[in-house]
């Protein structure tokens, strides 16, 4: 036994070392027909000397099974073809969308993720809503709380689902194909949204470094204040629906604002030209205010129809 | 609003018909729309209209054919399927 490393490969040949010495019956390792033999456990030698006269031909053909090169040759021929399989199906989601810009999103952490529900909840005492660079590259949001991520939208839209479920379920009007409506209605509400503020963003060319995944993150966070509004619907009535629904817009609303002024609007000032038209900063504030009134209306008509 | 992703398919292939049925010569140019009409300034900046223009020229350019399999596709499926 070498020297403990306190480590993932100590436990793990720690782990590998206990069957073959230790109890048979729960342990008992029946992947290969040789180590049957060499258990000395209660139960082996009943099934030794039961099991042949009964199925003696499972037996052999067990045995033949791992000692015919045939089937030797067919099992590495699947593996392969499993493998082949799957680096397929990596080259091709690769093409649609790198892997590592959504890793990006999911570097998040414990400390990142209570910070930001609090800032989603209560912006208006944050000061610095700058996003944060190294090297020309946007930091992970385990480093820079302003960076957006696409984890908390995932978990928010999943625990919305759930929630109205629950809901409908108080009201006694669910049923398994609710919950499916809900999904896919949500879902399609995010996609439309998405796709109408790339096209206005393109029609404007407002060359910001919004990608597609900070869209759709920006566009998720909306699924905190729905979760936090249903919530006080379902605890305390009508009102705490209406109330909470106001705070959670008007939070909302400025996180959103303070969040897209600072990627659709400072391009304005890199324009060397002075000659920029009038109607362009307009446009782009009306932009980002369009964003943000949509974002109340789209949380009341999601949700209104839980709280009756 | 119960919105399915069918839903959503659906929509998706109506607009995309819907701007791809622009004819250029009887329509587009009629309302000052053409293709020679909308690139004006030189600058860095386009501008919405030319914008659009650069759109509608480049979806009816290149969802043609795709297009023709979608609807082809969509119209056996309905006929089949109700």
């Amino acid at each position: 036994m070498d020297v403990p490393h306190h480590g993932y490969r100590a436990t793990k040949q720690r782990a590998r070392a206990a069957p073959p010495t230790g109890d048979s019956v729960l342990f008992e390792d029946t992947s290969s027909p040789a180590s049957g033999v060499n258990n000395q456990g209660f139960y082996t030698p009943g099934y030794n000397v039961g099991g042949p006269s009964n199925d003696m031909q499972g037996g052999v053909g067990v045995n033949n099974l791992f000692t015919d090169p045939m089937a030797n040759a067919a099992m590495m021929y699947g593996s392969s073809l499993a493998n082949q399989g799957k680096d397929m199906v990596n080259k091709e989601i690769s093409r649609f969308m790198s892997v590592n810009k959504l890793k990006y999103f999911f570097a998040v952490d414990t400390r990142y993720v209570l910070k930001k529900l609090m800032i989603l909840m209560f912006p208006y005492t944050h000061q610095d809503w700058e996003v944060r660079y190294h090297r020309d590259s946007p930091l992970t949001p385990r480093q820079d709380v302003n960076a957006p991520d696409l984890y908390i939208p995932t978990m928010a839209f999943i625990t919305y689902i759930l929630l109205a479920g629950m809901a409908l379920g108080i009201q006694k009007r669910f049923s398994p194909e609710v919950l499916g409506i809900c999904a896919s209605t949500a879902l399609v509400w995010i996609i439309i949204e998405v796709l109408v503020l790339l096209l206005s963003l393109y029609l404007l060319t407002v060359h910001s470094d919004l990608s597609t995944f900070d869209l759709i993150a920006y566009s998720g966070y909306k699924y905190v204040g729905m979760i936090f509004t249903v919530l006080c619907g379902l605890l305390f009535g009508s009102d705490g629906y209406f109330v909470a629904l106001a705070w959670s817009s008007c939070a909302l609303m400025f996180f959103i604002v303070r969040s897209l002024k600072m990627k659709i609007l400072p391009s304005l000032s890199s324009d060397s030209m002075g000659m920029g038209s009038s109607a362009k900063p307009q446009l782009r504030l009306y932009i980002t205010v369009a964003t943000a009134v949509f974002q109340p209306i789209i949380i009341y008509w999601l949700t209104s129809h839980l709280v009756r | 609003m119960a919105f399915t992703l069918y839903t959503l398919i659906q929509t998706a292939i109506l607009c995309t018909n819907a701007i791809a049925v622009l004819h250029e010569e009887r329509f587009l140019r009629k309302i000052g729309w053409g293709v020679d009409q909308g690139v004006g300034g030189f600058g860095d900046d386009p501008g919405v209209k030319a914008q659009i223009l650069n759109l509608i020229r480049s979806v009816r350019t290149v969802m043609r054919v795709p297009l023709i399999i979608v609807n082809s596709a969509s119209i056996i499926l309905l006929l089949l399927f109700g």
